[in-house]
């Protein structure tokens, strides 16, 4: 592995009831979370392939982690989100790096398909600090009731020369929505937007 | 009584600690339901049936924690376990999980005891006659607090055979965040599957556990 990776979390939340109503199926989020050294801390890199490198790999790691964790066929995902925290040390373009140019790919074979760009977010930050990871279908950007975020958290992370790189996927949208706007069995999904 | 709203689950694997990486990763898992409080906003006197209400749900969170760490049960080393009560509740509320979530993972780790006179608190002290058999034979440390939503709760964890065992005394922070609600609770069950990654300050170590009483 490129990463070194200190530390792998998984969570699944799943919700059943929401303001006293049931929600049927119940709505669940997966969130995958890896601890890696950051190769560039400390000084300016013009180059950052390190850092592009380790994020195609943590795409698929990640993803794969998810879907596990859903227990779900790859293609029964329907949204997903990625975002990085990056410790003192580091540069927020250290988590762009991560994200953007290679990540997306293997994280799309993850869960099949995906014609949808993967909403994002990164900041600087210390321990404990926590990033809210912005979730979109993952074949229409539009679809609104996906709409959503999850927090991602890790007591002891980033450390200085750390990132946290986390990964969401979901096998379902809100728990009750009911704000219209595009539904999921309106998509076309060709273009990734609607 | 028992309305289950979420179900929060996490499990980490800790390569190292900036020191040598592990051959084995420790892992470590804690499984948060988020339950409606039916005694929120008022003093309930008797809140025993609670009690004995949340018996199925903690065999089952413990059955759940263990297939989400998917390691077989010999290979659980710690536990512990918490709650976490909303703002219109009350910490005794939270007491009300000592009993259920404490011998459910104790039960799914091989203890043989009287499940009756243990919710009585009257089973025999380990080491006794007529004591508690088999394994999971230390008590579950646990914590408790009474929160807002997002509240962190630092969850001890202790050898299962063994209180002592120093170097299985570590704790993993539990937060589900957006609960509880002023009117919920979170109950919690937490396992590991081994010592502390890097742990070298002495003290009982698993290998040396010879008296089989729950603490040595």
């Amino acid at each position: 592995m490129l990463a070194k990776i200190r530390k792998l979390i998984v969570q699944v939340d799943e919700t059943r009831i929401e303001m006293g109503k049931a929600v049927t199926p119940p709505t669940r989020r997966a969130l995958a979370m890896a601890v890696i050294e950051n190769p560039c801390a400390g000084r300016y890199e013009e180059k950052l392939d390190a850092l592009i490198a380790i994020g195609e790999e943590l795409g698929g790691l990640l993803g794969d982690k998810c879907v596990a964790a859903l227990g779900i066929a790859p293609g029964q995902a329907q949204s997903y989100g990625k975002a990085a925290i990056v410790g003192e040390a580091g540069e927020l373009e250290h988590a762009a790096a991560i994200l953007h140019p290679k990540l997306g790919a293997p994280l799309r074979r993850a869960v099949e398909k995906g014609a949808a760009l993967v909403p994002s977010a990164k900041k600087r930050g210390g321990l404990g600090t926590a990033i809210d990871v912005p979730l979109g279908h993952k074949d229409a950007a539009f679809v609104r009731s996906h709409f959503d975020a999850m927090e991602a958290r890790v007591s002891d992370a980033p450390r200085a020369n750390e990132i946290v790189v986390a990964v969401v996927v979901t096998d379902s949208g809100r728990p009750l929505p009911r704000i219209g706007g595009l539904q999921v069995h309106e998509i076309k999904g060709e273009d990734g937007l609607r | 009584m028992i309305e289950i709203r979420r179900v929060f689950t996490q499990v980490e694997d800790i390569h190292h600690e900036f020191g040598p990486v592990a051959a084995t990763p420790l892992r470590r898992g804690a499984i948060g339901v988020v339950l409606t409080n039916p005694f929120a906003g008022r003093y309930v006197a008797d809140i025993l049936p609670m009690m004995d209400a949340l018996q199925p749900l903690g065999i089952e969170m413990a059955q759940q924690l263990r297939a989400a760490m998917d390691v077989p049960v010999e290979r659980i080393e710690g536990y512990g376990k918490g709650a976490i009560v909303g703002a219109n509740g009350e910490l005794e509320h939270g007491a009300l999980w000592h009993v259920p979530g404490g011998y459910a993972m104790r039960e799914l780790l091989g203890w043989k005891g009287d499940r009756a006179a243990y919710a009585a608190g009257k089973a025999p002290a380990a080491g006794q006659a007529g004591a508690q058999t088999g394994n999971a034979l230390a008590i579950v440390p646990s914590t408790k607090k009474v929160g807002p939503p997002g509240a962190a709760l630092d969850v001890p964890l202790t050898h299962i055979n063994a209180a002592y065992v120093r170097s299985h005394f570590d704790a993993i922070e539990v937060r589900v965040p957006g609960s509880p609600l002023a009117d919920e609770i979170v109950v919690i069950l937490a396992m590991s599957t081994g010592a502390r990654v890097h742990a070298r300050v002495g003290g009982l170590k698993a290998e040396d556990i010879a008296q089989w009483n729950g603490l040595r």
